[in-house]
């Protein structure tokens, strides 16, 4: 075990120092930073000054190695635009989306185990057939489109709900938060509701497969025998069989969960990390987008080794072929 | 390129089945060239070879389906999506000739025309715009099918390329074996632990837009899923008899892999291949709608959303919402027609 997670430390280090080169030089190549951050009519020493100042007369190279250097003291550049540390900028609107796709994932069991459960009950029936298909609709609609139509009906039309923006906030544990209020909760629905749609679909056909698969065994059966009705046997036998698989599966959707905020929040104007990226993309913010992109990667290989970790631990023959090699 | 080369000599070659295969490969040679010769700007026999390209693609698709088509067309919604599945790509192919104005020709738009609902006419009365205008008095109707030709474009030649790339990796990955292969599946497997959008994000964000970057970036997300199907398939076909029989008549390992392995691991990539058509649009769309898409010169169906999102609040939906519905009717007509060429193509389900 201890040899297993070694290796897989010694490639998350693989991976993060070819990362680390592929973005620093890939975002190297966009545009030039000194035209936003100073006018181009400005004097020629005044340019040669920023210039110095941020450190862009050096060569490549140096540049690099510098970026390097700081990175691993946990300082990934200063934002051009916001004038903070990148880290500390990407930390502070990180709550956000934290709370946002947690949200998301409460309303996709929400939606999707009762829809799932149901299918599978009525497998054969046009009830399970029009959930399925409704399913396939969850797959392919684009996230925006999805968050658009949300907007047209619930806030322009009815004007039930609002379009855009956090709503009000709360510290909570020092973290700004804005699900404790009412009106913060109100500002959620639309974009959690948007960023569980896709799930909800996955988790639908999860909980499809389950419902079939448990309704066969010996134990409903033996329920049916008892004289139970159908309502609870759904609700308390299958439905305590079938979570189990969908909470590990929507675990490790967490992650894709924060890539897909990027969209959603853009269109509700989600003050998180998504947002944050795209405007720096836009306004060619280099050390944002170099902060971002390096934290996800972060984030996603310990959610990687936190997955395997853990399969290994549940499956004994990944085990065996892990310690072996 | 004559035929008796390309056909294996082991098989019993059957006269009608070569005469498809002919004319399949005419039909092919016809598509590429046509397609050539329309994104490559010049402005020689545009019309003709859109025709031809028409033709070529409902001649490859009726060579798939070739006997299996009363199993394709089992229901009504195969014949629906079909059906606006071709009419979408008619629409997209001849999208100069129908639509009612040039949007990108500049002496065309007029100002005046901005942001009118749809139905209303322009200001000399001179046409009618069905579906309203943009903010730039461009008619949305001509957006859309330009905006369409530009989606399935990008999309399908991505989707083409990535699979080349793949199926080039997958096949040498399964037959080469040990360390080549170890080395390739953990480039694949790294890569597919990240969401295709975030990567997609990630290489656009350093590229910045532009159509042949978007079409690199979609490229490169795509292409480790090919490998990884194309790998497995290739390893169980590796070991059918087939492939000891070719090896038995001493063939060189290029005519086993490209005569004999690779014909073999195509039908699965077919299925695959419409799908991801469906979910590249979708993806292209997204970053498109984020504006590190395609350049606003050239809008997608994504771009012509993103423009007319702004006015949607003041109740003016029919900027961003036409353009949404063009893309859900694509989306969902290829998702669909995927759906049946899944259950009339792979054999696994066959009862």
């Amino acid at each position: 075990m201890l040899v297993f997670l070694l290796r897989r430390l010694t490639q998350s280090v693989f991976v993060l120092i070819a990362m680390m080169v592929v973005v620093f030089f890939g975002v190297f190549m966009i545009g030039n930073p000194v035209d936003i951050l100073i006018s181009p009519d400005a004097p020629p020493a005044e340019i040669e000054a920023t210039m110095a100042r941020f450190g862009f007369d050096q060569p490549v190279h140096i540049q690099f190695l510098k970026f390097v250097g700081n990175a691993l003291q946990g300082d990934l550049g200063r934002s051009f635009v916001h004038g903070e540390s990148a880290v500390s900028l990407i930390l502070s609107y990180m709550p956000a989306t934290l709370e946002l796709a947690m949200l998301g994932l409460i309303f996709s069991v929400a939606i999707g185990v009762p829809l799932g459960v149901y299918a599978g009950y009525k497998a054969d029936r046009w009830q399970g057939r029009a959930i399925m298909t409704g399913s396939i609709f969850g797959f392919s609609l684009p996230n925006f489109w999805v968050g658009m139509l949300l907007i047209l009906i619930f806030a322009v039309e009815l004007q039930w709900l609002p379009s855009t923006g956090r709503g009000e906030a709360v510290e909570v544990l020092g973290l700004r938060l804005s699900i404790f209020t009412a009106d913060g909760f109100q500002h959620m629905i639309l974009p959690a509701l948007t960023l569980a749609l896709y799930k909800a679909s996955l988790v639908t056909r999860l909980a499809r497969a389950g419902t079939q698969e448990a309704l066969m065994q010996d134990y409903v059966k033996f329920a049916r025998a008892k004289g139970l009705s159908e309502t609870r046997i759904l609700m308390v036998h299958v439905l305590k069989n079938i979570m189990i698989p969908i909470i590990t599966v929507l675990g490790l959707e967490l992650g894709s969960m924060i890539a897909f905020a990027v969209v959603t929040e853009t269109v509700f104007a989600w003050p998180g990390m998504g947002k944050l990226l795209i405007d720096s993309i836009l306004t060619l913010d280099r050390p944002v987008i170099v902060a971002y992109l390096m934290m996800t990667v972060v984030i996603f290989i310990v959610i990687n080794l936190i997955v395997d970790v853990v399969y290994t631990l549940l499956d004994p023959r990944v085990r065996v072929k892990g310690s072996a090699a | 390129m004559s035929v008796s080369e390309q056909s294996p000599p082991v098989a019993p070659v059957a006269a009608p089945r070569d005469r498809w295969r002919t004319i399949n490969l005419v039909a092919g040679l016809a598509v590429i060239a046509t397609l050539g010769i329309l994104l490559s700007g010049q402005s020689i026999a545009q019309f003709p070879a859109r025709v031809i390209l028409l033709i070529g693609l409902v001649v490859l698709a009726a060579g798939l389906l070739r006997g299996r088509a009363h199993k394709f067309f089992s229901g009504p919604s195969a014949y629906f999506a079909t059906a606006s599945l071709l009419l979408l790509i008619v629409l997209a192919i001849f999208a100069t000739e129908l639509s009612p104005q040039n949007p990108y020709d500049l002496r065309q738009l007029d100002i005046m025309d901005g942001r009118l609902p749809p139905g209303s006419t322009t200001f000399d009365g001179a046409m009618t715009f069905h579906l309203g205008t943009d903010e730039q008095g461009r008619d949305i109707l001509s957006g859309i099918l330009y905006g369409l030709r530009v989606s399935l474009s990008v999309s399908i030649f991505a989707t083409l390329a990535a699979m080349v790339i793949g199926v080039v990796v997958g096949i040498y990955a399964a037959w080469a074996g040990g360390r080549i292969e170890s080395i390739l599946m953990r480039i694949v497997d790294f890569q597919l632990s990240f969401p295709s959008i975030l990567v997609a994000l990630m290489l656009m964000a350093a590229f910045g837009r532009g159509l042949d970057k978007i079409v690199i970036a979609l490229i490169i997300v795509q292409w480790a899923y090919y490998a990884r199907t194309v790998r497995g398939t290739a390893l169980s076909e590796a070991r059918k008899e087939y492939i000891d029989a070719a090896r038995g008549l001493g063939l060189p390992a290029y005519r086993i892999v490209f005569g004999h392995l690779l014909p073999n691991c195509i039908p699965p990539l077919i299925v695959i291949s419409t799908v991801q058509v469906a979910n590249t649009i979708v993806l292209e769309s997204s970053l498109s709608f984020l504006g590190v898409g395609v350049p606003i010169t050239q809008p997608s169906l994504g771009l012509l959303i993103a423009n007319g999102y702004g006015y949607m609040l003041s109740g003016q939906y029919w900027m961003s919402m036409y353009p949404g519905v063009a893309l859900l009717a694509i989306v969902a007509s290829i998702n669909m027609v995927g759906d049946r060429l899944r259950d009339t193509l792979n054999p696994r389900l066959q009862k």
